[in-house]
């Protein structure tokens, strides 16, 4: 006997969901965009940027992290919710060094593009300014710890695919900080390679490929024209490059 | 102190990793170790962990790189930390840490050039009931004042080692002054394991069940239901671990039970065992109290003596366990359950995503029951005494009696048991407060209380608390205690999730501008708006509950905030315009007109 | 100069005057907003100092002390202000000299720097003294509306005036909100 199909209800709109799924999966499957940085369907969720959080029978929760459930009653697009996302958006934006128009990830960039979904005309905030490093040392990628926004992506991908270990966090708190497994702590001392899904994860502009940074021209890139609702993530549009990168 | 040099430190890692049979679980036990030999964690040692476990060498640094007691640089051949809480505070730490520092010529956080001492702030060390305190080496001194300063000074003048300085300056009082039945008549070792084996597992969980216990770290799941979770959990090992990471500022008695009642809290750990299936325990010592460590294991050695840990327990062919004890290393997040195991298994104390909970998945991915110090301690009473006269005691949804570590402005500070529905009113009557302007329940992250709400009642259907209970007459500046709190989550935040990281930070300086007197109303609605967020927000309860103090005094003691600010100005900087160009003042020389804002 | 119309400063702080450039590509639509609008003090006048106005429009950070008084200006004389382009919004390229210690950033200019002669790190009272960081101009007063863009397009700059002008609630499309 087929069981009967099990739905969740996401701003009031009935939605399918496969057993094992989380409520961000489901909304996804539906094409319902639900803000995020730190969630990629091909990792386990993290739950770490907060942005997608929703609000599931009266209760906040991270909607990558929160297994559907048949009859939630889900809260997504609020105006509440989406004023904290913005809060929260301000908050990444002041507590790195974002200058966007110094940026080669600029335009392809999903904190840019979240931060245009929810509507942020300003940092609002008092900006923290760290000092912070760039690691040039690699032949082919150069990490600005400048814009990491501890998604973690890059720890998950190159410990869970690459097999490599090339990134974890230390610190704690506001220090937290992403650290490269090297005694040098540089990234030319690692087997960081072109092809490593580790190279293409990263929402920002941290981690990024030399000598290819104004291929497509300011304007034309992914966020210019449409919003993240409707072109979505762009590191998922890299994944495919993957394929070429690799022998 | 010197460079030491490689070989030595590899050396000094091997015989390490072997003695801890290389296991990476055991990786914050190891690195205590490093530290406890070099004062430091040199760069070397990290190599030398990574290159013997197997472990990303960003692992092992990261994983040092968390505790707040560990140290990449060296520390003065004495560590001191002075004990920041509010409390402490407000008993004069502040003078008494400046006069030290003047006395060893130190500079805040930085060792003597001559290597010989550092002197840093520390998160509550709990003792605010004979506070001011410290930690020298790890070891605490209560009860400072300047004259035992200079002594220490002086001792430390002339390197004397720890071990010939004064005892009394070590003792640390239990200050219990008011008794129920946790407290009451000593239990004869080994006796609740008896009952229970003659009354059975079923029938032990069945009495568990029946006086309603529930966990008194402060969120009150029902212990027999968390028990019968894991239990019920198919798998091929359980664990029980004790929760004594006792962080939260204002709270003491895990400490007063390890101290004076551990034979008790092993035993309800001991039961536990039995009633779910566990081989393996532990108890998470929070690193504050170093100082029972010792006392601890040989408790445990006593009690493996006696046959009531280890093979065969009371000569039972299938029942063993045994308990090891895991030193924390300064780090507030580890009292959750979801990061202290965690950091038990040798990693980063960032709090896991739930579900799954650690009754299916817990330590090592194995069912797991997590339970606080004092919720052991009273399991094994009932497992002896049977559910009934516990459930007598107490409100509805909380049965029998809760320890309160009560400080601050009264008489009699220290240790109350009462019964639950007991109100703040009584409570503050009993430990001798007077004119009392605020009460603080449950640490930082609690609730503050106004005096218009002491008829309320410490049960869970009311005021919920983990016991901790810092009260604060009408002479004291409130917001000192909100900046206090503020400082606190900024330094214990595990920095995972973006609300906690930035917004505590955020909150922290929106204090201290409120505080110097820039402050707005705009900058108020910030710090509501900050708060919520927060609240909503964050992926853990350290999070979730880092706003309750401002969230609550904006509310309750609004003129707090008031009072201060700048009732002209709608709009104030953010930060102090002229300061900002002091550094372009020195480098360039001038002091003319210009050159000020 | 009618009395009715609506008078407008225009400044730049710590920016490259590209968003004024901007604001000149708005081209011969200039002209009709000139018949609601009359200039104060905007580079395009070279009036020094700022008057009663109704909108002040902010271009760049806030890098020095002249910059603050400026800055302090504008908010005492302008009913509305705001905030356009990258450097108002975060501090901008300015900004990334944040990077460095003020220190270490005089030291590479006028002292260790490639081709630097008679290395001297200049102390005239005229010339304005560096704030050690580079601020974005909602860290110093309030500002009442954004305009992010490195530089917002003269359309943007258009409509938002236009709508701004008419009482509307100002709503640009997608596309007229970037920050690069």
């Amino acid at each position: 006997m087929q069981p009967e199909e099990q739905t969740i209800t996401l701003d009031g709109q009935k939605i399918p969901f496969q057993p094992g799924q989380t409520i961000m999966d489901a909304a996804l499957a539906a094409k319902i965009y639900i803000p995020h940085l730190c969630y990629h369907p091909e990792f386990k969720p993290h739950g770490s940027c907060r942005l997608c959080t929703v609000m599931v029978n009266g209760r906040y929760e991270s909607a990558c992290t929160m297994p559907a459930a048949a009859g939630q009653e889900i809260l997504n697009n609020t105006k509440e919710l989406n004023e904290n996302r913005r809060a929260l958006t301000q908050m990444l934006f002041v507590e790195g060094n974002h200058i966007c128009p110094g940026c080669p990830k600029t335009g392809n960039c999903q904190l840019q593009a979240v931060a245009y979904y929810v509507g942020m005309l300003s940092s609002h905030y008092q900006h923290f300014y760290p000092y912070r490093d760039l690691d040039p040392s690699h032949p082919d990628y150069v990490i600005d710890f400048n814009r990491c926004i501890l998604c973690e992506l890059c720890v998950r991908a190159s410990r869970d695919v690459d097999k490599k270990n090339i990134f974890a966090i230390s610190g704690r708190g506001i220090k937290a900080h992403l650290i490269i497994n090297s005694p040098s702590g540089k990234l030319e001392d690692t087997d960081f390679a072109v092809g490593d899904k580790a190279a293409f994860v990263c929402p920002v502009g941290a981690i990024l490929r030399k000598r290819t940074r104004y291929t497509t021209p300011i304007g034309e890139r992914l966020y210019d024209q449409q919003s993240i609702r409707i072109v979505g993530d762009s590191q998922q549009l890299h994944a495919g490059a993957t394929k070429y990168g690799r022998k | 102190m010197s460079t030491i040099d490689m070989t030595t430190i590899h050396t000094t890692v091997q015989e390490i990793t072997h003695s801890y049979a290389y296991q990476a679980t055991e990786l914050v036990q190891m690195l205590w170790q490093v530290q406890e030999k070099l004062s430091y964690i040199p760069t070397a040692a990290i190599d030398s962990f990574a290159e013997i476990l197997k472990l990303p060498r960003a692992y092992v640094a990261g994983v040092a790189g968390f505790y707040s007691f560990f140290h990449d640089s060296p520390r003065g051949q004495y560590d001191i930390y002075f004990s920041d809480n509010i409390i402490e505070h407000l008993q004069g730490k502040p003078q008494l840490m400046d006069y030290l520092l003047q006395k060893l010529k130190v500079e805040i956080g930085k060792p003597r050039a001559d290597g010989r001492v550092t002197i840093d702030n520390t998160a509550c060390i709990g003792m605010s009931d004979q506070g001011p305190a410290m930690l020298v080496n790890g070891y605490t001194v209560t009860q400072l004042t300047q004259a035992k300063l200079d002594k220490i000074a002086e001792l430390i003048e002339t390197q004397t080692p720890l071990s010939h300085w004064p005892t009394e300056f070590f003792q640390v009082q239990d200050n219990i002054q008011h008794k129920h039945i946790l407290l009451g008549e000593p239990l004869e070792e080994g006796l609740a394991i008896r009952v229970m084996l003659a009354r059975g597992t079923d029938a032990t969980l069945a009495e568990i069940e029946k006086s309603g216990l529930r966990g008194c770290g402060g969120a009150g799941f029902k212990t027999a239901t968390k028990w019968a979770f894991c239990r019920n959990t198919h798998a091929d090992e359980r664990y029980v671990v004790c929760n004594a990471d006792e962080g939260e500022p204002g709270t003491f008695k895990d400490r007063v039970l390890l101290q004076s009642y551990a034979d008790l809290v092993f035993e309800g750990m001991t039961v536990c065992a039995r009633i779910i299936g566990a081989h393996q325990g532990f108890l998470y010592l929070r690193g504050e109290y170093r100082y029972l460590l010792q006392p601890l294991e040989a408790v445990l050695a006593k009690r493996r003596e006696q046959g009531l840990l280890g093979e065969q327990i009371l000569g039972n062919p299938n029942f063993s366990f045994d308990i090891k004890i895991h030193l924390g290393a300064g780090a507030y997040v580890c009292g959750a359950e979801l990061a202290l195991i965690e950091s038990l298994e040798g990693k980063r104390g960032v709090p896991r995503n739930r579900p799954p909970f650690p009754v299916t998945q817990g330590y090592l991915n194995k069912p797991t029951v997590v339970n606080n110090v004092e919720t052991f301690a009273l399991a094994a009473r009932i497992a002896v005494y049977g559910g009934d006269g516990f459930a007598a005691l107490g409100t509805k949804q909380s049965k029998g009696t809760k320890l309160l570590s009560i400080s601050g402005d009264c008489l009699r500070p220290g240790i109350y048991e009462f019964p639950f529905g007991v109100s703040v009113r009584e409570v503050l009557e009993a430990c001798g407060a007077q004119d009392t302007q605020a009460v603080q329940i449950s640490g930082a992250a609690g609730t503050c209380l106004s005096a218009k709400e002491f008829d309320r009642k410490i049960a869970f259907e009311d005021v919920a608390t983990g016991g901790s209970v810092m009260i604060f007459n009408r002479q004291r500046d409130l917001l000192e205690v909100v900046r206090n709190f503020a400082h606190f989550f900024v330094h214990e935040s595990c920095g995972f999730c973006t609300p906690c990281r930035v917004g505590t930070s955020l909150l922290k300086n929106l204090v201290e501008k409120v505080y110097t007197g820039h402050g707005t109303a705009d900058d108020l609605k910030d710090m509501s708006h900050i708060s919520q967020i927060l609240k909503t927000a964050s992926h853990c309860g350290l999070g979730q509950t880092a706003s309750n103090h401002i969230a609550d005094t904006l509310k309750k003691f609004p003129e707090v905030y008031r009072k201060r600010l700048l009732v002209e100005a709608d709009f104030e900087p953010a930060f102090d315009l002229d300061s900002a160009l002091e550094e372009a003042r020195q480098i360039t020389g001038r002091r003319d007109e210009l050159a000020y804002l | 100069m009618a009395a009715n119309k609506i008078r407008v400063a225009t400044t730049s702080l710590a920016g490259c005057f590209g968003c004024h450039m901007s604001f000149l590509d708005i081209d011969e639509r200039l002209l009709e907003l000139l018949e609601h609008i009359e200039f104060d003090r905007t580079p395009l006048t070279d009036i020094k100092h700022c008057g009663p106005c109704d909108i002040g429009l902010i271009e760049g950070g806030v890098c020095n002390a002249e910059n603050v008084h400026v800055l302090k200006e504008f908010r005492k004389n302008c009913k509305i202000l705001i905030a356009m382009g990258a450097c108002a919004f975060n501090g901008g390229v300015p900004a990334l000299r944040n990077h460095y210690s003020l220190k270490e950033c005089l030291e590479e200019s006028y002292l260790n720097g490639v081709g630097v002669v008679n290395p001297l790190i200049p102390n005239d009272p005229e010339i304005p003294l560096l704030l050690n960081k580079v601020h974005p101009i909602h860290e110093i007063v309030k500002i009442d509306y954004f305009l992010p863009g490195c530089p917002p397009s003269g359309d943007a700059i258009w409509t938002f005036l236009n709508e701004l002008l008419a009482g509307q609630e100002i709503s640009l499309p997608y596309q007229a909100i970037h920050y690069d």
